[in-house]
């Protein structure tokens, strides 16, 4: 029981680095209605752009603060350089974007920073938390930031006027432009949010995974699972399902034998699979009835 | 009623592609088929090589085209059905012997049993969540054939080399009377040429049937399809066994051509070469395939040789290119020109 | 009496197929005005156009200014609520969210609480089921809802696609009582499409009758429902 235990608290642990993820992933379902695979490669980029401020002598908060501005709006920018004028385009013409981007970031990041590997600062210290060999400081500090965010986003979609506002450009384009909205504004924001979120959780990420231009790979399958387990259109069910699938992950290691680290993914992602079969719009999602 | 749902009219996932768009000409067929027979007479057997491969993808990315051009259903999972495709063969030349054009038609029902049984629970999903689970199949397929259990017929890690085949001695004897000789590569070509033919035929033949209005009514509207008469779970599961079949013939001549197969060549990467593949190619355009797998062959060369440390760069900004000049792949740019044909005709 | 909006020669395309073939009209500021034509007749692609939701040439002017280079939330921003046909509600939305999501062009945000105090006077069901989500709502009342949103733009026109489609009669007499109110009380002026002809005769004072894209007749509301064409054609005695 106390091997269960730690397990699920391991999985906690790893579950923030998701949960963080997947609330970028969901940040940018709402805005456009797919999911970006360039989007751990841009959380990657941006944690590359607080090292190098850093290596500069800015200290650590002052180069998190403008490494989510640059992000923030270096989302906008990539949205209205290279996805609006494929608005038109069919939706897997979109997707081949992602992919292009993916190269594109993956390989200029290469190119600047190289692929060896690189130690990442934590402002949260990373010693035992609250006497638990399981869980660091640092790892408390990821959840609480997580946490933190999903309350910023809550408010600002249920209290705000541009909150308001990005929800009904997302629900209902044609309706929210009757009522006076830039639709497609609300999209460049969308992105630009995103982006802001992704680079708040690759700063997290970075000093578990260290920092490196690959580092983003496996951080964003476990993201978009947690997202879609979690339910897309839903922060609160996104940060859940990234705690799930850490707990999931850890317990499958654990308990079914002959599982090494290379059989975790596709065992979680199976059981991921299974859920979505039962309950296809995730465990918090609101189902979507199709009208002909 | 304690929370509202939302009731959308799902915008289909493909574009709609009417039938006869779906094809070339006759006439386009017969020039595109000679420039195909062609071609190897004149260039160097590495290069022959190459353009078998080029076959091998185009087949590989008409079996996607047929699954989402077709029937609207996304797969990012098309790897591992290549995956287990190239392994049949390998395993039944290897270990049983068998003849290696005899191993393609059970690559291919294997395949075909293999992405039906997967197309049940797909079923239920659409979308991103079928994107995701087909992913799953494409990241699970290298670790599970690396597994100890298989390893005696699989070879584990190391993989299992494959002999390559000689031009039947007929032809060979044939050849020799003009003073020429059929190399392996060569051979190989033709006889993947031949194989992609009648499985191009056949496509065609199946979109322009029964089931492939029934593929094409799912892929437009699945609820009203079903408000018709047609089965849609079976012809959804039917189109994947389907396009896993072809995969898996493209993926047992692909284990023939490059002699090898191991676990880390059919990563999620391939996957991903075959979706560019058919959206350059143009979603729905079958004859766009070919295109699609020349883009997915020469272009990361063309990028490496720009420059090495940033290929990955270049070849983005190439495939950003496409999209932007002609989002709709190729099929777009054969609209184009048959206008403009049209046009000079006229003049 | 001054003219509001001025459309010349207006042309409105779906793809290669032409819809509008060259509509010329008049709505004068304060007038209540319908469009009348049978179902594929071009009433719907006409507001479209206005707010410039489809293809379209030709000269729209609001108020002296030309409208038809403007996007459409550009459109709405000058002051052109539009009640889109099937309501276009917010439906995860609760009620009130979609009240305000009306008013969300606004620079005056403190007169938008009393705004909506305002349209809980005009549709009272709407007060008891604030806080539920808009989608919970019947036909009619989502109806009301439509009309709320549109007015808490504060509106100087406001267009109106079918708004009695599937409605209950009842209810419908109900929401043109309402509209004829608005017309009267706020000084909006109202354009209104309806296949109900006999309804919307009696409420409006101008109308216009449309068909396959063009206007075959035009004037004064009671003239036009005494007119036996029209009669024979679209009240149906």
């Amino acid at each position: 029981m106390e091997l269960f235990a730690n397990q699920v608290l391991a999985g906690i642990a790893t579950g923030a680095i998701y949960a963080c993820m997947a609330l970028a992933v969901v940040m940018i379902y709402q805005a456009i209605d797919h999911l970006n695979f360039a989007q751990g490669e841009m959380a990657m980029f941006s944690t590359f752009v607080s090292w190098q401020l850093m290596q500069w002598g800015i200290p650590y908060w002052g180069a998190f603060v403008l490494t989510v501005a640059f992000s923030f709006a270096a989302g906008i920018a990539i949205e209205r350089l290279l996805f609006k004028p494929l608005a038109k385009a069919p939706i897997l013409t979109n997707v081949a974007g992602f992919i292009a981007l993916y190269a594109i970031i993956n390989s200029v990041a290469g190119l600047i920073w190289d692929f060896t590997i690189k130690q990442y600062p934590t402002p949260f210290g990373s010693s035992p938390f609250l006497g638990s060999q399981l869980i660091s400081t640092h790892q408390a500090g990821m959840i609480g930031i997580t946490l933190l965010m999903l309350v910023m986003l809550f408010f600002f979609f249920r209290f705000t006027r541009v909150g308001l506002a990005m929800r009904a450009a997302a629900s209902l384009p044609e309706s929210a432009r009757l009522v006076g909205i830039n639709t497609s504004w609300m999209i460049a924001l969308g992105w630009g949010m995103a982006a802001a979120i992704g680079s708040v959780a690759g700063m997290m990420i970075a000093p578990v995974v260290f920092l490196e231009p690959n580092m983003m790979l496996g951080v964003l399958i476990y993201g978009f699972a947690a997202a879609v387990l979690g339910g897309l259109t839903s922060p609160f069910g996104a940060v859940m399902g990234g705690f799930l699938v850490g707990i999931f992950e850890n317990l499958v290691g654990t308990y079914i034998p002959g599982v090494g680290n290379e059989l975790k993914l596709p065992i979680a992602l199976a059981l991921i699979i299974t859920v979505l079969v039962v309950k296809p719009a995730g465990l918090f999602g609101r189902p979507i009835v199709k009208r002909v | 009623m304690s929370t509202a749902e939302d009731i959308v009219t799902e915008a289909p996932a493909v574009e709609a592609v009417p039938k006869r768009a779906m094809t070339l000409g006759f006439g386009t067929s017969l020039v595109v088929l000679a420039v195909l027979i062609l071609v190897p007479l004149f260039v160097k057997n590495f290069i022959i090589f190459q353009l078998t491969m080029l076959l091998i993808y185009a087949l590989a990315v008409l079996a996607l085209n047929i699954l989402t051009g077709g029937s609207g259903q996304f797969s990012l999972g098309q790897s591992a059905f290549y995956a287990v495709g190239a392994y049949t063969s390998a395993i039944l030349m290897e270990h049983v012997g068998m003849n290696y054009a005899l191993t393609l038609p059970i690559a291919g029902i294997v395949c075909f049993g293999f992405g039906f049984l997967f197309g049940q629970p797909a079923l239920r999903l659409s979308g991103v969540y079928l994107a995701l689970a087909t992913f799953a199949l494409a990241t699970a397929m290298p670790q599970l054939l690396k597994l100890g259990y298989f390893e005696h017929w699989t070879g584990g890690v190391q993989g299992l080399v494959v002999t390559k085949p000689d031009a039947p001695e007929l032809l060979q004897a044939m050849a020799s009377w003009f003073h020429k000789s059929i190399s392996q590569d060569m051979w190989l070509y033709y006889f993947t040429l031949a194989v992609g033919i009648a499985i191009y035929i056949a496509s065609v033949n199946l979109l322009r049937s029964r089931s492939g209005r029934a593929f094409m009514a799912i892929r437009d509207n699945e609820i009203a399809a079903s408000a018709m008469g047609v089965d849609v779970a079976l012809y959804k599961t039917l189109a994947f066994g389907v396009s896993a079949g072809i995969t898996g013939v493209a993926g047992g001549l692909g284990a023939i051509a490059v002699q090898f197969v191991a676990p880390d060549g059919y990563t999620i990467t391939l996957a991903i070469q075959l979706f560019l593949g058919m959206v350059v190619g143009g979603v729905g355009w079958l004859p766009g395939s070919i295109v699609g797998s020349a883009f997915i062959i020469f272009v990361p060369n063309i990028a490496e040789s720009f420059s090495k440390g940033l290929s990955g760069a270049v070849f983005g900004v190439l495939l950003f290119l496409v999209i932007f000049l002609v989002p709709h792949g190729a099929r777009q740019v054969a609209i184009v020109a048959q206008q403009l044909i049209g046009k000079l005709k006229k003049n | 009496m001054t003219s509001m909006l001025n459309v010349k020669d207006l042309r409105a395309y779906y793809g290669q197929v032409q819809a509008l073939h060259g509509l010329n009209f008049q709505l004068n500021e304060g007038s209540l005005t319908t469009l009348l034509g049978a179902n594929g007749a071009g009433k719907t692609t006409t507001l479209r156009a206005i707010c410039n939701m489809v293809r379209s040439t030709g000269a729209i002017e609001f108020e002296g200014k030309p409208i038809g280079t403007r996007s459409t939330e550009n459109v709405v921003r000058l002051g052109i609520a539009h009640v889109p046909q099937g309501r276009g509600t917010f439906t995860t939305m609760t009620v009130e969210e979609n009240l305000q999501l009306g008013a969300i062009s606004r620079s005056d945000k403190k007169n938008i609480v009393a705004d909506i105090e305002r349209m809980y006077d005009h549709f009272p069901v709407l007060k008891q089921r604030y806080t539920q989500q808009a989608g919970t709502l019947s036909g009619g009342e989502q109806q009301m809802l439509a009309v709320a949103r549109a007015l808490m733009l504060r509106p100087r026109l406001m267009l109106l696609d079918e708004p009695s489609f599937g409605l209950a009669p009842l209810i419908v007499r109900d929401l043109f009582r309402i509209l004829g109110k608005i017309n009267r009380e706020e000084k909006v002026t109202i354009l209104v499409v309806e296949q109900n002809a006999q309804l919307a005769l009696e409420l409006a004072d101008q109308a216009y009758v449309i068909e396959t894209g063009r206007i075959v007749m035009s004037g004064n509301a009671k003239d036009i429902a005494n007119n036996e064409d029209v009669r024979k054609s679209y009240l149906g005695y």
